[in-house]
């Protein structure tokens, strides 16, 4: 199924440190509006395919582009600039920042440059559409992780991306507030917000993600609708090994 | 480092004011100490400007402060040059500078650019003796000028207030804020769109700037100066000792680290001049082990404690 337009497109994108190549020749493209899980056993390359987007890091070959503009050999802060935002793996928040001005971040050095009053009420109403606005001045250490998750949330929301990655958004809480994230992200759906997430959880993916791009080893092994693939004898076979396929 | 409050700028204005009177109440002794108060409030508050909010320990201070005293002696004992042309040249060459080692440095982080920036201050200070030895006329610089104390006074008390004034702006500015989330997480600032290169750079500008200007102005007291003299690395530990007494968290911090510093430092250089060093190894131990905010952050921190009492 190809996308009818094309927001952000990966071409033979190869990742190799030193001897290792942790990502080889990932191309996928995501379309307006979708939302697509990058999936795989660990240490598939999966983080290294979100860090080149997000421009942690440049890929070693290939090309990464945002609505045909190349983003591949920017710095970070311009691949941010241009409209792509994310959450990290482990959490990252600013330890001495309040919740409000966490989520104010990332409102003052997007595209859009709000400053001042018009920053904060951005941020406040970013905070309370993540359900957090009620937080917004307590200092982060006080925070429970999925709290501190959906600060993390607001403020790459706040930066108000064309494209949003989640790096393992829903790893690491309990099911309580399992429940509470994939329902956030639900929302984010509804929104026709375009995004790309990496995901372990397999109902998430099931429930949130209209197509699916599969690693394993730092190759695309199968990409589809996300029914297609979650039942590809190879898909099966890189999760849980050849004797259970 | 929070953003500065309307409060503290009105109080600072009032406290310059104040300050401006030292120099008709007393003379001597006392004035020798308040041009020592404002010579290292100055640097330390410049110095609290880019290391506060980003947590990058810059030893480097001695390097821009010797550059300022030593194009003005250099300039007005060999060149005949005027002081304030020597005072202006000297602060453009410290800002340029720094701007060089922020350059350099961009990549170094923790200890790494502490060390660097020793290392390069004290390459400077080898360097410029060099020349001075082999291709500069004199060993040594006079620097006679008309002032005194008075006046010198005063133009630190001009040089600090203006420090804390444009501090006082980028705390309040998103150039202040860029680096509060650097200081938090440099790889977070990158990912909401901070240049954090042109950021760091430009905040490690202004500190040169000023300690070239400072050194500049604090040349006359000397009248005769040597490059190892103005570039002393000792400068540099003091400026950074003054600072973290104070604490990091208030751009007025460092005025609260420099004061009792200086008292004590005389206290003791004065009756028990063998072990005035110890006072610098005593202040260090202090600032580990029970002031690690500084003053400012112990201040704040009994506020806070009184208030949740009552």
């Amino acid at each position: 199924m190809k996308a009818p337009s094309t927001v952000l497109s990966v071409k033979n994108a190869t990742k190799r440190f030193g001897g290792l190549v942790a990502v080889s020749n990932m191309s996928f493209d995501v379309g307006e509006h979708e939302m697509v899980g990058v999936i795989g056993p660990n240490g598939s390359g999966k983080t290294t395919m979100i860090n080149m987007i997000s421009g942690v890091f440049q890929p070693t070959e290939g090309r990464i582009s945002l609505r045909g503009r190349l983003i591949s050999d920017s710095a970070a802060q311009s691949i941010s600039r241009a409209g792509i935002g994310r959450t990290f793996q482990l959490v990252r928040l600013l330890p001495g920042l309040s919740v409000l001005e966490n989520v104010m971040a990332g409102a003052v050095y997007g595209h859009k440059r709000r400053w001042g009053r018009e920053a904060e009420d951005f941020a406040h109403s970013v905070l309370e559409r993540v359900g957090m606005d009620a937080m917004s001045h307590a200092p982060v250490s006080s925070l429970t992780y999925i709290d501190q998750k959906r600060v993390e949330l607001a403020r790459t929301l706040a930066g108000e991306p064309k494209v949003l990655l989640l790096d393992e958004w829903l790893a690491g809480l309990n099911p309580t507030e399992l429940e509470t994230g994939i329902e956030l992200i639900h929302t984010l759906r509804d929104e026709g917000r375009t995004v790309v997430m990496v995901e372990h959880v397999m109902d998430a993916i099931r429930s949130l993600c209209d197509r699916c791009v599969v690693m394993s080893s730092g190759v695309k092994i199968v990409e589809g609708t996300t029914d297609e693939v979650l039942s590809d004898q190879e898909v099966i076979r890189a999760y849980l090994g050849d004797d259970d396929a | 480092m929070k953003p500065a409050t309307w409060q503290e700028l009105i109080w600072a204005a009032v406290l310059v004011g104040l300050a401006a009177f030292w120099p008709m109440v007393t003379n001597g002794y006392w004035l020798g100490i308040g041009v020592d108060v404002m010579m290292y409030t100055a640097l330390a508050t410049s110095w609290m400007l880019f290391s506060g909010p980003t947590h990058y320990i810059s030893l480097a201070s001695a390097a821009f402060f010797g550059i300022g005293g030593f194009v003005v002696g250099s300039g007005m004992s060999d060149y005949d040059a005027s002081f304030w042309s020597m005072l202006a040249l000297s602060a453009l060459i410290g800002a340029a500078l720094a701007a060089l080692i922020g350059l350099a440095t961009l990549r170094l982080s923790g200890v790494y650019f502490v060390i660097f920036t020793l290392g390069l201050a004290e390459m400077i200070r080898n360097l410029v003796s060099w020349v001075q030895n082999n291709f500069l006329g004199s060993r040594g610089l006079y620097v006679l000028t008309d002032f005194t104390d008075t006046h010198l006074y005063w133009m630190l008390l001009v040089t600090a207030a203006s420090v804390y004034l444009l501090g006082w702006i980028i705390s309040r500015s998103r150039l202040g804020f860029a680096l509060r989330i650097i200081g938090g997480d440099e790889t977070v600032a990158r990912h909401v769109g901070i240049n954090t290169a042109t950021t760091k750079v430009i905040l490690f500008t202004t500190t040169g700037f000023f300690a070239a200007i400072v050194g500049a102005i604090i040349a006359p007291r000397w009248s005769y100066i040597e490059p190892n003299q103005v570039f002393s690395p000792h400068l540099s530990f003091f400026v950074v000792i003054m600072a973290l007494l104070g604490g990091s968290g208030r751009l007025w911090g460092p005025v609260a680290g420099v004061i009792p510093f200086l008292l004590i430092w005389n206290w003791v250089d004065s009756n028990f001049p063998n072990q005035s060093i110890l006072v610098l190894g005593f202040a260090f131990l202090i600032i580990v082990y029970f002031l690690p905010h500084g003053v400012v952050g112990r201040l704040e921190q009994l506020r806070a404690r009184a208030r949740g009492r009552s």
